[in-house]
């Protein structure tokens, strides 16, 4: 596979505060990358710093296969960060023009791109008398002029209304579905469960987890039991081979499965040793609960 | 080259204040030039002609247009530092970097652009002088026309490297307004300085001393004409008393400083996380 971006032990540090930790990992070609974490976990930085605007403490990284320096492999690359940064006293046309001076690319894709955003009947108006919505817009509108080989969006939907989330949401499924290869950091974890294949999870700059989607959701799943004889089918669970952690909370039993199984065999099972379920469910980590437990059980 | 400079003016002349700016600093000054070299009948009691006093004869016309016309400057100035201040503010300095704009491009497009309008001005000085220069004195010789005409030049590095220590300072504080008062405050400490060297050791000394400080090496490069004017009035006026010519020396402090400012604005922005 073709790597686009290659990070190594890439360390920033604030005065004391470390930001990013030694982290390491590579985006290839293709796939849709999400990187998760909670606020302050280093995404924006990490991105910061392979954007050129981060300086970084150690480590290094590189795009593409290492031969272009950076300011000129973003000239390849679409971005947008936090908040849509343009001149407002020019109109979108205008912003875009610029944007496309930068990059060193024509200007006729301009009207292409807006219309991919919906933006085309208002490219004439100032920035300035944009909505939040719009605005976010035209960020997507703009990192799309060079037809860029990765898009990075770090936090697309942040702030806008839920129509406004649809609306970026629908524009990043229609991008991905080109086979533009996207980095998307967020904390909106089933932005990134819709739309990546591959996550990269990160909690106060170090990486917990890096790979496939499903594969991280991939656990056996759970059962979620309730039964008269609460400890004896307690007592069992934990001595039963097949089950790893159990988990009680008021009579609700939750016990992780450590290989698979079946509802239907495990209920067999507790019927064989006589104990009669009065409420059977099983279920799989979302990514949500998975990245709840990747990034709860380091805290110590 | 061309692309960084086609950047930046894109930036500055869709911006309505700055157009103003560009226009009062550059284009005005020329029209007050213009208007003052026309006789003036003041209400009908005098007439005022400042031609009158030989101002507009070459060589000296060189030397007084370059100096009155240099302190528009200070107009430009503020549209040099809002060049930065704003791209603080609209934190288009970080798309710009995003987008694929080195930080080293990201000065050099300002410095350019800084060299485009230094260059434009001293042209269109040029231009004006020559005009009314022919129109005032009985000169027409060329070799006579173009004595002095290093003031000129000295007014290209004038402007060059003044507005060179506002983008400095406008990188180094962000905030144009705060810019522009660190300008100030900067004059202020270059006179603080002069009076404490002035009162410990001696005037002239000190004198010596300041003329290499940022604000009065840029002045220096013209100096005030007024003596020359009530020199070249004076019955043995060939005796200069005062120093007013362009020196090499003074080239070399501004062009000094002026890289010195360019190089660490561009530190600065390196350093610096956006």
């Amino acid at each position: 596979m073709e790597p686009i971006l290659t990070i190594n032990n890439l360390t920033k540090k604030f005065g004391y505060l470390t930001a990013v930790k030694d982290l390491s990992f590579t985006i290839n070609k293709g796939n849709v990358y999400g990187i998760l974490g909670p606020n302050g976990s280093g995404k924006s930085t990490t991105l910061g710093i392979v954007l050129n605007v981060v300086n970084k403490t150690e480590g290094n990284f590189h795009w593409f296969d290492g031969n272009t320096s950076t300011h000129d492999a973003l000239k390849k690359v679409g971005a947008i960060i936090e908040r849509p940064n343009f001149y407002p006293y020019m109109t979108a046309e205008q912003n875009l023009k610029l944007v496309c001076r930068i990059k060193g690319v024509s200007h006729s894709k301009i009207n292409e791109k807006l219309e991919v955003v919906g933006l085309l009947d208002r490219k004439d108006h100032k920035f300035r008398t944009y909505s939040l919505g719009m605005k976010q817009r035209l960020a997507i509108a703009s990192a799309l002029l060079n037809d860029p080989e990765i898009l990075i969006l770090d936090e697309p939907t942040n702030g806008l209304d839920p129509q406004g989330i649809h609306q970026i949401r629908k524009i990043i499924k229609d991008i991905a579905s080109t086979g533009t290869t996207i980095l998307l950091a967020s904390h909106l974890l089933d932005e990134v469960e819709k739309v990546c294949t591959h996550v990269v999870v990160l909690r106060k700059g170090e990486k917990l987890y890096s790979g496939r989607v499903d594969e991280m959701i991939s656990s056996h799943g759970f059962f979620e039991l309730k039964a008269e004889k609460h400890n004896e089918l307690k007592t069992l669970l934990e001595n039963h081979p097949s089950f790893g952690n159990i988990k009680v909370e008021d009579q609700l039993i939750t016990a992780f499965l450590n290989e698979p199984m079946d509802a239907t065999t495990f209920n067999t099972l507790m019927f064989e040793k006589g104990i009669v379920l009065s409420h059977l469910v099983k279920r799989k980590e979302s990514l949500e609960e998975q990245f709840l437990q990747l990034t709860d059980n380091t805290e110590t | 080259m061309l692309r960084l400079l086609q950047l930046e003016l894109q930036k500055l002349l869709l911006n309505r204040a700055s157009k103003v700016l560009i226009f009062i600093s550059f284009i005005l000054p020329f029209f007050i030039i213009l208007l003052s070299s026309i006789r003036f009948n003041v209400f009908n009691y005098f007439t005022l002609e400042v031609g009158h006093y030989g101002v507009f004869n070459f060589p000296i016309v060189w030397h007084i247009m370059t100096f009155f016309a240099s302190y528009f400057k200070l107009f430009f100035a503020i549209v040099v530092v809002s060049m930065i201040g704003n791209e603080y503010s609209n934190k288009t300095i970080k798309q710009n970097l995003i987008d694929g704009l080195s930080k080293k491009e990201f000065i050099l497009s300002k410095f350019y652009t800084i060299i485009f309008f230094s260059a434009l001005s001293t042209l269109l000085i040029f231009i004006i002088c020559i005009i009314t220069g022919l129109f005032y004195s009985s000169i027409d010789e060329a070799h006579l026309i173009f004595r002095e005409t290093e003031f000129l030049l000295a007014y290209f590095i004038k402007l060059v490297g003044f507005f060179s220590l506002c983008l400095f300072l406008g990188v180094l504080v962000k905030r144009s307004a705060f810019a522009l008062a660190f300008l100030f405050v900067l004059f202020l400490l270059e006179w603080i300085i002069y009076g404490v060297l002035a009162y410990n050791i001696d005037e002239s000394t000190a004198t010596k001393i300041q003329n290499f400080f940022p604000l009065k090496s840029i002045y220096k490069l013209i100096d005030q004409p007024f003596q020359r004017i009530a020199i070249s009035k004076a019955p043995n006026g060939q005796d200069f008393l005062y120093d007013f010519g362009v020196h090499w020396y003074e080239f070399a402090i501004v062009i000094a400083w002026t890289a010195l400012f360019i190089f660490l604005s561009y530190r600065l922005l390196k350093k610096r996380d956006l």
